[in-house]
């Protein structure tokens, strides 16, 4: 973990509510895909844990969608302005066990951590496939990034506006994989945990104090004991998930 | 002595900066950032006789200058606190910790005080009367004058080391509960812990803490600290540790003149991992602005 500053240099709409920011400052602390940074913003108590999309070159990559006013302040910062971050938060995705085939599964605001995750198994010269979930053609952004990374890519919208019509879970029943990893909303890993026929990762979400592990504000309860999901998460084995209900 | 140096009921601490209970852990996750031994002490994560997981998630709210959290006392009970968290503890800090200590029954309280009383890093046990998190919990021993002076008794009488009673602010009248638990044999008063506060989502219409209630921490609770630690102060004769709401050297002299002998930071480390490091680096910074010289010459100074 660090605490550093950060200078965007890039801070675009994708869609109606869905922002790429890029950030320049010294990223050596993020190690794993699906690890994430904690955003100071001034005039808000608590920091924004953010997913990390991607990290290169000294330049962060977030892309985050307006939920509420820290989000909506953060869309409106112009290039240049500096921001504190935690970075190097949480423990990310395992590359190691993913097999030959990897299938990454996202939805909605859940897709960016993927895309780290896919250029790093493109890199280990695995034959990545990617799905993507959204409402409807007018949400989807990262299409064509995950296909310039040489993924596989199937997009999925409830409304059927594009690509495979209804959920993830519809466009994974054509697709052969080793191993999975996913993030997105929580019906949603519901769903792919039933569908889903392999071991797998899935990058949880929970309201946060700190980030980094001292308030136990993110505890959940796993197979394997009590989990803090920003620090013994945000990934969780498929083999040690206990659904709260 | 140094300029910083204060005593906190007979042991000497470096500085009067403590990371309140919560907020710190057992101190190792901190460790990885900074030396911790340059804190005065810390105060560890509440402990209770028998595990906890706690309360449902979302345990945290964020409000203006502050936050509310519902986190329940979670902790792995007092003998794995003893046989794992104090060796690693022990590792990173060298000097003696607060064990902070919460119940359920008056037994509780006199249990776990009496485990840790008996591990020599343990300097202090702060006992929380106050936790306005559990259901049926440490709320009514806080709010009672009668029921903090029995803990305060209980502990008293199964341990050795000294007793700060850590009290809860949502009360009418904070001296009355003060003076019993001073009665009752206390060696020390911290306070104050949070104030009990409440969000609601528009989105949802429904709390948005799971538990709907939760403690209110951070900046924006300050002034309630320094108006109980004053008042408090200037009714008792043992040491007083202020806390609520510091985030700055500003706040930890502001708290001393109000009566204060020492001062605990919380929601602050949760922010800024690295807060009481930098109070502590800016201390003698504020009180050369302020023609402070000994930091222990303005305990309860104010006019």
């Amino acid at each position: 973990m660090r605490d550093s500053i950060f200078t965007i240099t890039e801070n675009i709409a994708l869609t109606k509510t869905v922002y790429r920011m890029k950030l320049k400052g010294d990223v050596s602390d993020i190690t794993s895909s699906g690890q994430f940074v904690n955003i100071k913003l001034d005039g808000f108590y608590l920091r924004r844990p953010i997913s990390v999309c991607d990290c290169e070159n000294g330049i962060l990559t977030l892309i985050y969608k307006v939920v509420g006013k820290g989000t909506e302040k953060m869309s409106q910062m112009p290039e240049g302005t500096e921001l504190s971050i935690l970075t190097g938060l949480g423990n990310g995705y395992n590359t190691a066990v993913s097999g030959e085939s990897p299938v990454l599964i996202g939805g909605g605001v859940g897709v960016p951590p993927l895309y780290m995750l896919a250029k790093r198994l493109i890199a280990e010269g695995k034959n990545v496939t990617v799905i993507l979930g959204f409402n409807t053609k007018e949400e989807i952004f990262c299409e064509d990034d995950f296909k310039a990374l040489g993924a596989k890519v199937l997009v999925a919208t409830a409304d059927g506006s594009y690509g495979v019509k209804g959920f993830v879970t519809d466009a994974l029943k054509d697709v052969d994989y080793t191993y999975f990893y996913t993030c997105g909303p929580e019906p949603m890993l519901k769903a792919l945990y039933k569908a889903t026929t392999t071991s797998g990762q899935f990058s949880f979400e929970e309201r946060m104090g700190c980030g980094f592990g001292a308030c136990m504000g993110c505890s959940c309860k796993t197979i394997t004991g009590y989990k803090r999901i920003c620090k013994d998460g945000p990934v969780l084995e498929k083999e040690e998930i206990l659904w709260a209900d | 002595m140094g300029r910083l140096s204060v005593d906190l009921c007979g042991i000497t601490l470096d500085n009067p900066v403590i990371p309140a209970s919560g907020t710190f852990g057992y101190g190792y996750e901190f460790a990885e950032l900074y030396d911790i031994n340059v804190l005065g002490t810390f105060s560890f994560k509440g402990t209770t006789k028998d595990p906890r997981f706690g309360n449902p998630t979302p345990r945290i709210a964020e409000c203006s200058a502050g936050m509310i959290n519902a986190v329940g006392l979670q902790n792995p009970g007092v003998e794995k606190v003893i046989s794992e968290e104090l060796p690693k503890l022990k590792k990173c800090f060298d000097k003696k910790v607060m064990a902070n200590v919460s119940g359920f029954a008056v037994e509780d309280y006199a249990y776990t005080c009496a485990m840790l009383d008996k591990e020599e890093q343990v300097g202090w046990l702060e006992v929380n009367v106050s936790c306005p998190n559990v259901h049926g919990g440490g709320m009514s021993f806080g709010t009672n004058p009668e029921a903090a002076a029995e803990v305060t008794a209980a502990v008293k009488k199964v341990t050795t080391k000294p007793v700060i009673i850590k009290l809860s602010p949502n009360v009418t009248d904070i001296v009355s509960i003060a003076k019993a638990c001073e009665a009752a044999g206390a060696d020390g008063i911290s306070l104050i812990n949070t104030l009990l506060g409440m969000r609601i989502d528009l989105k949802t219409k429904r709390p948005v803490i799971a538990n709907k209630m939760g403690g209110f921490s951070g900046s924006a609770i300050f002034p309630v600290a320094v108006r109980m630690v004053y008042q408090v102060a200037n009714a008792v004769n043992i040491p007083v540790v202020g806390m609520g709401g510091v985030s700055s050297a500003e706040d930890v002299i502001e708290l001393m003149l109000a009566g204060a002998t020492a001062v605990e930071v919380g929601a602050a480390n949760l922010v800024d991992p690295y807060a009481c490091r930098d109070i502590i680096n800016d201390l003698p910074r504020v009180m050369d602005k302020y023609g402070i010289n000994n930091l222990s010459d303005i305990i309860g100074g104010v006019k």
